[in-house]
């Protein structure tokens, strides 16, 4: 090869790497880490479906600050290891100005130190660990309810639906432990006896020893804080076992339409505690954007058992979009600023962030509606 | 307090309290208390059956191919996948018959197992342990990346024809499905026995296993033993899947648990030992039922792992380890 060729096949490459350059520029890139394999598969693609969705409906509006959004979604396979490689890769590599992630509590919190090195802020869309938010760590802006805000809205409830002694099963992990741990603090604060305690591993699939012991504890209601495949197995295999206790399940992952779908009879009599009702979208705050997102969810045929977890993501995408708006610039910094500020009607209601954590480092939390729905005769209705 | 009682008082349907009334509540609430701990005790063993069943029959296909090949075998777990994810394609896919499609996922789970031995480990014959280790630990990514490709990363429900009421027991009860599991795990475990025991392939094998040099001497192939003895293992790892994907769900990862408890099982009872394995399985189930029941469920799978080490230091070479003659 002669060294004119060498050269004109250089300043090729450079040319292209320009014009790479050059279309980048035009849209604003916005970072997303999901679960999309490993145990929690299935709700982290819903919530980049939903993501999507937002993206489409954005830019068909004509975008942000006359730029196109562009989500550059990362597989963080349900392990906080990978987790903060997908984060470390879409800050350093993408120079994405803007996070959302990173569904499950632990993801999340493996991420966070990241936030703070880099000085990106991070949209939290699905964690509950009541960690995420009193740590102090000032760019995680959270849409999801905390385990802490969800047994608060249930307390009222003890009383009502006549529970004496509740039982406990989560899964092992920052998610499960902080929503036994809230619910049950909320139950000893309503007269309710606190029965057994059961953990499993996120991995388990076999849950029959825990719901063993469950069995002969003699309470009336089990807890269940995990995702919605775990759930699916045990309301399977407590139909099996005949546990006389009555199932709520915590963490609005429990996509009451899979669960129909997937264990059948075992689900009727069972209580979900969601934080969207696309069964009657009258019942939300914003009813309007709740039948516009749910139309489009079918138009995309989308698994009409993910819309309880695909609103998460539009929801935090229109939050986001809103903020680099109001920020006048696709920086870190400047969204950072101008997320405090947002006030977005989303799908779960009016979303807007208060302080939370150590003072001069607060994290900022939305306060979120929750539902309580029943599975009765394979149909979602209204408690 | 509590004593059987032909006549008397009857305030429970076997025992009578014979205390005087003022602890009369006391005694009540002991003896239902009592009947409590009994029935969990009763469901905690009837689930650890079952469960040692199916565990039985992953430790045995492993043991197997390492006591007869002296292959470490990482892609059994994913041969356990590939059996649940047949069964996804056959039943809920193309709608076949449950009990048919069991019987095609296992056939074609002997059939992989055949062609990785043909393609892989044939040309590896005479390369040292770490080399086919290494081989085996690259097949197990590789069919656990193409799962993830084919199916996609989301866990897959997988229906079973089986009555959606648990067989009820007095106080115990479970589920149809389980059962079918449990009968059918048995059923091939001691088919596998007699077939290594009292075939003249078993014969073979066990010629392969004490001594391979004497027996390609004496006119065994030992090529077509090793052949079919991958083949046979990885069609119990298969046999496994199929039956447990119905029970459970099939997702791509599934095989890596399997594939540690296989492994936990087989050095719990011995290396090569079918014996060994069965024991192994049952044991492992019953630990970590009761570990997790009595101790704590967070420990669940960690509580069979230390009863592993306990016994490796007491015994080193497993529960049922055979000789074998070297020279």
């Amino acid at each position: 090869m002669t060294s004119r060729t060498l050269k004109l096949m250089l300043m090729g490459l450079a040319l292209a790497f320009a014009a790479g350059g050059a279309a980048a520029q035009d849209t604003i890139k916005i970072g997303v880490t999901q679960p999309l394999t490993g145990a929690f598969a299935a709700s982290g693609n819903y919530v980049a479906q939903g993501a999507k969705i937002a993206e489409e409906e954005i830019n068909k509006a004509g975008g942000v600050l006359g730029k196109k959004l562009q989500l550059i979604i990362e597989d963080n396979k349900s392990n906080p290891t990978e987790a903060v490689a997908t984060a470390e890769k879409l800050i350093n590599s993408d120079k994405v100005p803007v996070l959302m992630g990173a569904w499950s509590s632990t993801l999340t919190l493996a991420v966070m130190p990241k936030l703070e090195e880099y000085k990106v802020p991070m949209l939290v869309e699905t964690s509950s660990s009541g960690k995420i938010t009193t740590s102090g760590n000032p760019y995680v802006f959270r849409i999801s309810p905390t385990s802490e805000m969800e047994a608060k809205a249930f307390a009222p409830l003890f009383k009502t639906m006549g529970i004496k002694k509740a039982d406990f099963l989560a899964t092992n992990n920052d998610f499960g432990l902080g929503a036994s741990k809230e619910f049950s603090a909320a139950a000893r604060q309503n007269g309710v006896e606190v029965g057994v305690m059961e953990t499993m591993d996120p991995k388990a699939t076999d849950f029959s020893a825990q719901l063993a012991k469950i069995k002969a504890s003699g309470a009336d209601t089990l807890f269940v804080t995990t995702a919605v495949e775990q759930i699916t197995l045990i309301l399977k295999q407590a139909k099996d076992q005949q546990l006389p206790q009555k199932i709520i399940t915590t963490g609005g992952s429990n996509s009451p339409d899979q669960l129909i779908a997937q264990a059948g009879e075992a689900a009727n009599g069972s209580y979900h505690l969601v934080f969207f009702t696309p069964w009657f979208p009258e019942a939300v705050k914003n009813p309007e954007i709740a039948k516009t997102f749910v139309t489009l969810w079918n138009e995309k045929k989308h698994n009409v058992g993910g819309l309880t977890e695909g609103f998460r993501g539009w929801d935090g995408l229109n939050v986001i979009a809103e903020a680099i708006k109001a920020a006048g610039k696709a920086e870190p910094e400047a969204i950072s600023k101008a997320l405090w500020d947002v006030k977005v009607k989303g799908i779960n209601g009016d979303i807007s962030f208060i302080k939370q954590g150590p003072a001069g480092k607060e994290s900022a939390q939305n306060v979120p509606s929750v539902y309580l729905v029943k599975i009765e005769g394979g149909k979602v209705t209204r408690q | 307090m509590l004593r059987a009682s032909p006549g008397g008082e009857r305030d429970h349907p076997h025992f009578t309290c014979r205390a005087p009334p003022r602890q009369r509540g006391a005694c009540l609430a002991a003896l239902r208390l009592c009947e409590q701990r009994v029935d969990q005790l009763l469901q905690h063993t009837l689930n650890a059956l079952i469960l040692g069943g199916t565990y039985a029959l992953l430790g045995i296909g492993l043991t197997l191919i390492f006591g007869i090949m002296r292959v470490v075998n990482f892609t059994h777990g994913e041969l356990y996948a590939f059996g649940a994810y047949m069964m996804y394609l056959w039943v809920m896919l193309a709608g076949m018959n449950f009990y048919l499609a069991m019987v095609l996922a296992v056939a074609l789970g002997v059939l992989l197992g055949g062609a990785i031995e043909l393609v892989l480990l044939r040309r590896l014959k005479g390369a040292d342990i770490d080399t086919t280790m290494l081989v085996m630990i690259g097949a197990w990514i590789a069919l656990q990346n193409l799962e993830q490709w084919t199916w996609s990363g989301v866990a897959k429900s997988i229906t079973a024809p089986f009555p959606a009421t648990p067989l009820v027991l007095g106080p115990i009860s479970v589920s149809w499905n389980r059962l079918f599991v449990f009968v059918v795990a048995s059923v091939l475990i001691l088919a596998t026995h007699a077939l290594i025991n009292h075939s003249k392939l078993g014969k073979a094998m066990r010629a392969t296993f004490q001594d391979r040099e004497t027996a390609a001497l004496m006119g065994i192939a030992i090529d077509r033993i090793h052949t079919a003895t991958f083949a046979l293992g990885s069609g119990l790892a298969a046999a496994a899947g199929a039956l447990l994907g119905p029970v459970f769900v099939a997702y791509p990862s599934m095989g890596d648990l399997a594939s540690l408890k296989a492994f936990a099982i087989v050095i719990l009872g011995g290396l090569g030992s079918i014996p060994g394995a069965t024991a192994g399985g049952f044991i492992l189930a019953f630990i970590e039922e009761l570990g997790a029941g009595y101790i704590s469920s967070g420990f669940r799978d960690g509580m069979g792992f230390l009863l592993i080490i306990v016994i490796l230091i007491v015994k080193p070479t497993g529960l049922f380890a055979r000789r074998e003659r070297i020279g």
